[in-house]
């Protein structure tokens, strides 16, 4: 499955690690929205706008100066690609702002920047599809260190970061408790609408750097189609990773495992040489099984019987029913 | 007091109203020829399969729930009835009654999921999109034309109105739903449960009100007008491909948010629905007479006004609170 080339690992597992990465970026923001009992439909727009701005930063013009083949960036690299996190983040916080302090429902919230999001993305590449011919980007999406991906890199990098902060601090538990109870853990002393605040903000960081990702990796930056549809994407590898869509405790490792599921899927759809289409047929049908099993009634009806038969009284079904 | 409320729940409605016309004196002011009742029809011969969907996504609001399905479930209607006619040959009159009640059949089966496992609407109908734009790569992966001579005929006809104006027959199906589902709305028992169930799901069923029958037939109702709205997209259109209707469901939501349907449920109106609809066309229009800004404007401005009427909702919500509340 994995061999060295070039100093580099190849296979499959290596390749789904890889076209994995955005996906994971989403999952790891998305579970902590998910956890406070909210949702983010908007992480689709923030990518295409991400890649809009860090592409128009870059900028796409290839110039001969001296005969000799020359880029002309408008930015240096760095300060495009702050800018580009910085602007998701931002776009992350205005989600916030109308969750915690406005009160809007989440899944309302997000959906005005999902509908505005691609218009914005459209209106900075002035609807076109701006390709970046600069190679020290595409180093985001193509690189190798170590004989590994970059992007595996950045992933790990904000999976360490959030692990930590959610499980060797107090804001892993803050998070749950909110999901669980708002308006308790507000009684407990827990500063409720910031904590939310925050969460939005980082699912649009995380946002922001997938969208790098799928820009270096395809070298351009198409305001129309970049991220589309990854937002259920995303909430699929939250749930798929055993995280209920209601709040409450969450599984970062378990939402990773999840998108890589997804990707798998992917991927094997693509080996098997059917058309990509159909990939959609299996993630919804994925999607009713993992529902199915979430739900309590479900349980209740298929698996009692089977359970006492056995004589196992599953503690997940006495607790939920 | 009540007098309050009941101003404040029309507020939406009533500013939705004003801006549409404003929006269209606006229009008519700035640009030659856009006053006009034929720019008008136009909106509505455009955005005909918008109505219908934003109808259904109503009462799917007014319930509390959400349905995420319609764009997909349009694209698959638009398809499976392109494969059927044109490879099939089968006949219109066959396809068009086959695709409403495959529409129904699948609103009914999320209904179902939705009510008897208690899955949330979102992840069922999501579900849902995924495999009805799934299946519509199943059939075919381009695009199929119609030439069906019954469809043809239906999509080029156009029925005269007074001084030189003309209405397609899509816009009378539009209309006639929007009829049938304002009777449904307001004078039936099924459209007062679905308020009531809406309000509160736990007093209906309190009251004896058939909680899980209206709520899967709400969701079966829903799936009928994408069904619908997909035979007006494909008499539009004349074709079917998979990516037909591309992100509809949102523009169906905010349609109905614009008109004052809040999606938390028990509140919403089928004729601020329309308007809804109809201010996105203005809007449309407005861009198109303008000429140089980009189509894009249109989901910005949208999205701007969904942004305000959301905001707007709130306030109202809190505001009664506060009063409910004291009192």
């Amino acid at each position: 499955m994995i061999e060295m080339k070039d100093g580099h690992f190849y296979g499959v597992t290596i390749d789904i690690l890889n076209r994995a990465a955005p996906l994971m970026l989403l999952a790891i923001g998305m579970t902590l929205v998910i956890a406070t009992k909210g949702i983010d439909i908007s992480v689709g727009s923030m990518i295409a706008i991400s890649g809009a701005v860090v592409a128009s930063l870059i900028g796409g013009k290839l110039e001969y100066v001296d005969g000799v083949k020359t880029l002309i960036t408008l930015v240096p690299m760095p300060v495009a690609i702050i800018t580009a996190l910085l602007v998701t983040t931002l776009l992350g916080m205005w989600n916030g702002l109308l969750i915690s302090k406005v009160g809007i429902q989440p899944i309302v919230a997000t959906l005005i920047l999902l509908v505005a999001g691609r218009g914005i993305a459209q209106l900075i590449t002035q609807g076109q599809i701006i390709t970046v011919y600069y190679k020290p980007f595409q180093f985001i999406g193509t690189g190798y260190i170590l004989g590994l991906p970059f992007s595996l890199f950045v992933v790990g990098l904000v999976f360490g970061i959030t692990f930590y902060a959610v499980r060797k601090t107090a804001l892993g538990m803050f998070i749950e408790s909110i999901g669980i109870n708002a308006v308790a853990s507000r009684f407990a002393g827990i500063k409720v609408s910031k904590y939310i605040f925050s969460v939005y903000a980082f699912s649009g960081l995380c946002a922001g750097l997938a969208g790098l990702i799928i820009c270096s990796n395809v070298s351009s930056a198409d305001g129309n189609n970049a991220g589309l549809f990854i937002e259920l994407d995303a909430i699929l590898a939250v749930s798929l990773g055993g995280n209920s869509l209601d709040g409450g405790r969450f599984s970062l490792v378990g939402s990773l495992i999840g998108a890589l599921v997804i990707q798998s899927i992917t991927t094997t759809i693509y080996a098997l040489g059917v058309p990509p289409e159909i990939t959609l047929v299996v993630k919804s049908i994925v999607v009713i099984i993992i529902c199915l099993l979430q739900s309590a009634k479900f349980r209740k009806i298929v698996f009692s019987k089977w359970a006492q038969k056995r004589g196992i009284p599953s503690e997940k079904n006495a607790a939920k029913l | 007091m009540k007098k309050m409320q009941l101003s404040y729940k029309y507020i939406n409605l009533i500013i939705t109203v004003v801006l549409f016309f404003a929006l269209f004196a606006a229009g008519s002011v700035l640009y030659n020829g856009f006053f006009s009742t034929q720019v008008l029809l136009n909106m509505l011969i455009d955005n005909a399969f918008l109505i219908i969907t934003a109808i259904g996504m109503t009462f799917v609001l007014i319930i509390g729930g959400i349905d995420i399905s319609v764009g997909s479930v349009i694209a698959l209607v638009c398809m499976l009835s392109a494969y059927l006619l044109e490879i099939q040959h089968l006949s219109a009159l066959i396809v068009i009654p086959l695709m409403l009640l495959m529409g129904f059949l699948f609103g009914i089966v999320q209904g179902s999921f939705i009510h008897f496992f208690t899955i949330q609407p979102f992840i069922v109908t999501l579900a849902g999109m995924f495999l009805a734009r799934g299946l519509c790569y199943v059939i075919s992966i381009d695009t199929i034309m119609i030439t069906n001579s019954f469809y043809q005929f239906i999509a080029t006809y156009r029925i005269p109105l007074p001084f030189d104006n003309y209405i397609s027959i899509s816009v009378m199906i539009a209309l006639a739903l929007v009829a049938a589902a304002l009777y449904l709305n307001n004078y039936t028992k099924f459209g007062r449960a679905v308020y009531a169930i809406g309000g509160n799901a736990q007093s209906a069923m309190l009251m004896g009100l058939p909680v899980g029958r209206t709520k899967v037939l709400v969701y079966g109702l829903s799936g009928f007008c994408s069904a619908l709205s997909g035979v007006v997209f494909s008499f539009y259109m004349l074709s079917g491909y998979g990516l037909h209707a591309m992100g509809l469901e949102m523009d169906a939501i905010a349609s109905a948010v614009i008109g004052g349907t809040p999606l938390t449920g028990g509140v919403g109106f089928i004729t601020g629905t329309v308007f809804g609809v109809l201010i996105q066309g203005v809007i449309q229009t407005l861009i198109m007479f303008q000429g140089t800004l980009s189509s894009w404007w249109t989901k910005i401005a949208v999205a701007f006004l969904l942004c305000l009427f959301i905001v707007l909702q709130r306030i109202v919500v809190s505001r009664k609170e506060r009063t409910k509340s004291i009192s």
